[in-house]
């Protein structure tokens, strides 16, 4: 079941990704509408961190394309804004709360340009705004799971970008700190930006996102919550794989096949 | 006027050393420091073979770029022929170390360095080999000049790269999202340490010179909350261990490489015990951090 | 020539005692190094490597002689001290393994370098030989250092050989052993204790410095040739044994060359030749075999379209050129002939006057490549919701990788179908 976006913000064309030339997301084609707050659901290794990596340019496709606003990645990069998983970097690094949230404003500025006092105040703002300004000077390490997201978003907020793509913001954080995170993009939404969100969680997908993306391994459905939010389609989603398309992914990655074949 | 000549060159050494060091370690790389500094030799060795100087720049270059050749070969053999990175990182720093010993037997008359040299340096002949201009004028060692030119260069890499190796280093994902080769800067970082390698090589040896990369970095790493701060701790420890080293060396009549190197290391065991919030004190807080660990009840597809 | 002969018709007694102490110590450290290399600990047998310098030069020092027990003793002490500060190290401080397994690797050196040099100025008489410690001399192992290495390495064989099942399986999922009740943290200390004394006795070969290699390297190697632990263990030995078997050799013929890395050499080669070559998971076979693969890709094209222009035109036996194939289906031209070349050999074709045709063999192929591109088709608009006008590209893949089993499994799922997503008649 695919609904297509009217005022389309990303377009994945016929996107076929492997991981160790293991296929890991088939011929996935849809559009995404702007302004909305999207959730990408799907059970464990259904590729949904795969699907937002090749978004943005992070991994390399087997065949076809994504085009965000309507133009390839390089010339809109500026507006587009990516959140890794939390536990992918390194808390231990020596930094401050600042230094990481400056990060944020690192694209616009030039090799050797120094960060002015404006991005410092845009990056107190971000802090103030998921309710970090008090830890601004701390070393990160000293920071709980839920205050490291919330740098994240921070910092992803000083990028004022109008696409947010953001893996698994809600694993493992708090309470207090899923609803601050949930309100602020609720307000980037509310302001026209788009947000893709990498979630696991069905309980409280129903209750975060307007539009679902359902996936296992290849798409389910995407569309209004409404439409897309039924039985129907959650069992298909989370009633395991297709033994087939994953036995013949094993098999092109054994015989080292490309995914596609070239002359 | 030698001891300050010997203490100079080490220091300048070291605080190169040290600098890059610090990237190293926090990109989980002190390895691949160590594999780039034994795999140089076969470059310095026939580098000198056709250059017949040992501190001169195109010597320096070209026994540099093995070192990146090395990074590369390291990621072939991981990638192409699927071995596991710490074997390729094994099996291709020792074959190219043995490579080197083996030229330098076979060339023994015709290269000015001996294995003794290749594990530990002569610093202590430093301020033998003068530079004297053409009009006859002693400029004081060679040496010096080379660490101070080296010193320069990597200084002037990190302060333009120093925003790129920061985000590529802490987050190579977001690094990439927004634009920075984390690839390029990595082998730029590579083609650093490599120069820096042949460059001290004469001084302290190609396996001492991996305790300039680690060690002060890894020591100030405990005692600093922000990566300028380790930096700075790290040019400190490094001038530290170069005076106290050299005045241990000169006491028992040893080494004055490994002096140094086992001054970084006592400095790092101090630290470690003493210094607060880590060593002794560390257990307590570890524990207190596992707690707030929430469960990882989410996927890591990718490694898959 | 003749030294060759000289050496190998072992009339000189040394050279029998060399040998076997060579063979011995280097195959001994590759049987223990398949293990830590399958704990993926490959560089943790290098920071043992380099400890083990300051032990051997206070063992020197407090007892005033090069008596090798002495000496296996002190390097066996701070070999162990340096593992049990790598783990301290990486468990209480937020430094990580490989910073860790760098600074007491180049601490430990750099002490024993100081230790070392202060006793060679010291002038102690004595003290001569030390320093092949830093690169080996398979050469220098006679008498009573024989007996005792040889001896070590014997029991570090023996032991691998009677804990071989519990060994692999710590290796493979500690885990897993844990939970059917073996002793884990015996079995690691164990397999620590082999390391270090695989490195202590390994190091009279090829010395400190290139220790490493002789735990890695063998293990590496042999892993390209099999996938059996046994085997792979085997394998390792024996291509240590070679390797020192030649540093011996060069040992022998040249004193004045360092061994080790002449061993260190050989055995090097050894492993990139596995690593380009060996016949499974070489990277020169891995290219052949994704050719033959194009190859085979290309030949079963040709197949389907010479199938898909017969059912066009209504006759399967149509005789074409060279010439109509690539008007008609776009086939490039040197490729194309290799495949119809080929294909005749293989009795699908057969080839008159310049003219080509299918025979019957070639039919029921070409048919079968048809039959599955457009299964699969079908399964992938039917089961994965993708557009029919999506299904084709995927399909041209697919269609080579199905096996047979697949491929029942494929029918009876969409139930024997008549007409893919383009309503083209699925050929049976």
């Amino acid at each position: 079941m695919k609904v297509d976006a009217k005022d389309v913000a990303v377009e994945f064309h016929d996107l076929t990704v492997s991981y160790d030339k293991k296929p890991v997301l088939w011929n996935i084609d849809m559009t995404l509408p702007k302004g909305a707050l999207i959730g990408i659901i799907g059970p464990n290794g259904a590729g949904k961190s795969t699907l937002i990596k090749s978004a943005m340019g992070l991994l390399p496709l087997s065949s076809g394309y994504v085009r965000i606003f309507d133009k390839a990645l390089d010339d809109v990069r500026r507006w587009v804004s990516y959140v890794p998983q939390r536990e992918t970097v390194d808390w231990d690094f020596p930094t401050s709360v600042l230094d990481v949230v400056l990060m944020g404003r690192y694209a616009r500025l030039g090799l050797l340009a120094r960060p002015k006092k404006e991005d410092k105040e845009i990056a107190m703002n971000c802090l103030q705004k998921v309710g970090m300004e008090a830890y601004s000077k701390r070393q990160i390490s000293q920071l709980s799971g839920g205050q490291q997201q919330r740098v994240f978003l921070a910092r992803a907020l000083a990028q004022e970008a109008d696409l947010y793509f953001m893996d698994e913001p809600f694993a493992g954080v708090d309470a207090a700190t899923e609803s601050a995170i949930l309100e602020v993009l609720q307000e980037l939404t509310a302001q026209g930006k788009t947000v893709i969100v990498v979630h696991h969680d069905l309980q409280s997908a129903a209750e975060f996102f307007d539009w679902i993306i359902l996936l296992n391994m290849r798409l389910i459905a995407s569309g209004p919550i409404d439409q897309v939010f039924t039985n129907e389609y959650l069992q298909e989603a989370y009633g395991g794989k297709l033994t087939v398309l994953s036995e013949v992914s094993e098999l092109i990655k054994k015989r080292r096949l490309p995914s596609r074949e070239k002359y | 006027m030698d001891a300050f000549y010997i203490i100079l060159t080490a220091s300048l050494f070291s605080i190169s050393c040290g600098l890059l060091g610090s990237f190293l370690i926090l990109r989980k790389m002190a390895m691949v420091g160590d594999a780039i500094s034994h795999a140089v030799l076969p470059g310095i060795v026939i580098a000198f073979l056709m250059t017949g100087t040992r501190d001169s720049f195109d010597m320096i270059v070209g026994a540099a770029m093995l070192g990146v050749f090395t990074t590369f070969l390291i990621e072939f053999f991981h990638k192409r022929a699927r071995l596991q990175t710490d074997a390729a990182i094994g099996v291709t720093f020792t074959w190219l170390f043995a490579l080197g010993i083996i030229l330098i037997s076979l060339y023994a008359g015709q290269v000015d360095l001996d294995q003794e040299c290749v594990l530990y340096g002569e610093i202590a002949y430093v301020p033998l080999d003068l530079w004297i201009t053409q009009t006859g004028l002693i400029m004081g060692p060679k040496a010096i000049y080379v660490a101070l030119f080296i010193l320069l260069v990597n200084i002037g890499f990190l302060m333009i790269g120093y925003r790129n190796l920061y985000m590529t280093t802490f987050d190579p994902a977001f690094a990439a999202s927004i634009g920075i080769s984390v690839s390029l800067w990595n082998y730029l970082l590579m083609g650093a340490v490599s120069m820096t390698t042949v460059a001290a090589f004469d001084s302290v040896g190609a396996i001492l010179v991996v305790a300039l990369f680690v060690v002060p970095p890894a020591t100030a790493y405990l005692l600093s909350h922000q990566l300028k701060t380790m930096m700075w701790l790290t040019v400190g420890f490094s001038i530290f261990i170069s005076i106290v080293g050299y005045y241990l060396a000169v006491a028992i009549d040893g080494s004055i490489a490994g002096a140094i190197v086992t001054i970084a290391g006592i400095l790092f065991a101090v630290v470690f015990l003493f210094a607060p919030g880590q060593g002794i004190f560390r257990s307590k807080t570890k524990q207190t951090q596992d707690a707030t660990i929430e469960p990882n009840l989410f996927e890591r597809e990718n490694l898959t | 020539m003749e030294v060759l002969i000289e050496f190998f018709s072992f009339q000189d007694p040394n050279v029998v005692s060399v040998v076997v102490g060579a063979i011995l110590l280097t195959a001994s450290s590759a049987v223990v190094g398949t293990f830590t290399f399958l704990k993926k600990k490959a560089l943790v047998g290098d920071a043992v490597a380099h400890a083990v310098l300051p032990g051997i030069c206070l063992a020197f020092l407090l007892s005033g002689n090069k008596n090798p027990f002495f000496l296996i003793v002190g390097a066996f002490i701070t070999g162990w001290i340096s593992l049990v500060l790598v783990d301290t190290i990486t468990a209480r401080s937020k430094l990580k393994e490989d910073t860790a397994i760098a600074l007491i690797l180049s601490v430990f050196f750099g002490l024993g370098i100081l230790m070392l040099t202060y006793i060679q100025h010291t002038g102690n008489a004595a003290q001569t030989g030390l320093q092949s410690f830093l690169f080996g001399k398979a050469a220098a192992l006679v008498g009573q250092d024989l007996w005792v290495f040889g001896i070590v390495a014997v029991i570090l064989i023996v032991t691998v050989v009677l804990f071989f099942k519990e060994l692999t399986l710590i290796a493979f999922d500690e885990h897993f052993a844990h939970a059917i009740g073996l002793p884990v943290r015996g079995l690691n200390l164990l397999l620590t204790s082999l390391t270090v004394m695989a490195v202590v006795t390994g190091i009279q070969a090829v010395g400190v410095v290139l220790m490493a290699a002789m735990l890695i390297t063998p293990a590496a190697a042999a892993r390209f040739w099999t996938d059996d632990v046994r085997l792979m263990t085997f394998l390792a030995a024996l291509m240590g044994a070679f390797s020192g078997l030649s540093g011996a050799f060069v040992s022998y013929t040249a004193p004045t060359m360092p061994t080790g890395p002449w061993i260190v050499m050989i055995i090097s080669m050894i492993a990139i030749f596995s690593f380009f070559f060996a016949p499974a998971r070489g990277i020169i076979s891995n290219t052949v075999r994704q050719r033959n693969q194009q190859a085979q890709i290309m030949q079963e094209n040709l197949l389907k379209e010479l199938y898909r222009l017969g059912e066009k035109e209504e006759n399967h036996f149509q005789e074409r050129s060279v010439q109509e194939l690539i008007e008609k289906r776009h086939f490039p031209k040197r490729p194309l002939k290799a495949a119809l070349r080929q294909l005749k050999r293989r009795g699908y074709l057969t080839h008159h006057h310049g003219l080509w045709q299918l025979t019957q063999n070639g039919k029921a192929k070409g048919r079968r490549v048809v039959k599955l591109h457009r299964l699969w088709e079908l399964y992938l608009s039917k089961y994965m919701k993708i557009e029919p006008d999506h299904v084709h590209e995927d399909a041209e893949t697919i269609e080579h990788v199905i096996t047979p089993e697949l491929e029942a499994q494929l029918e009876a799922l969409l139930d024997y179908p008549e007409v893919d997503p383009h309503d083209s008649k699925i050929p049976y």
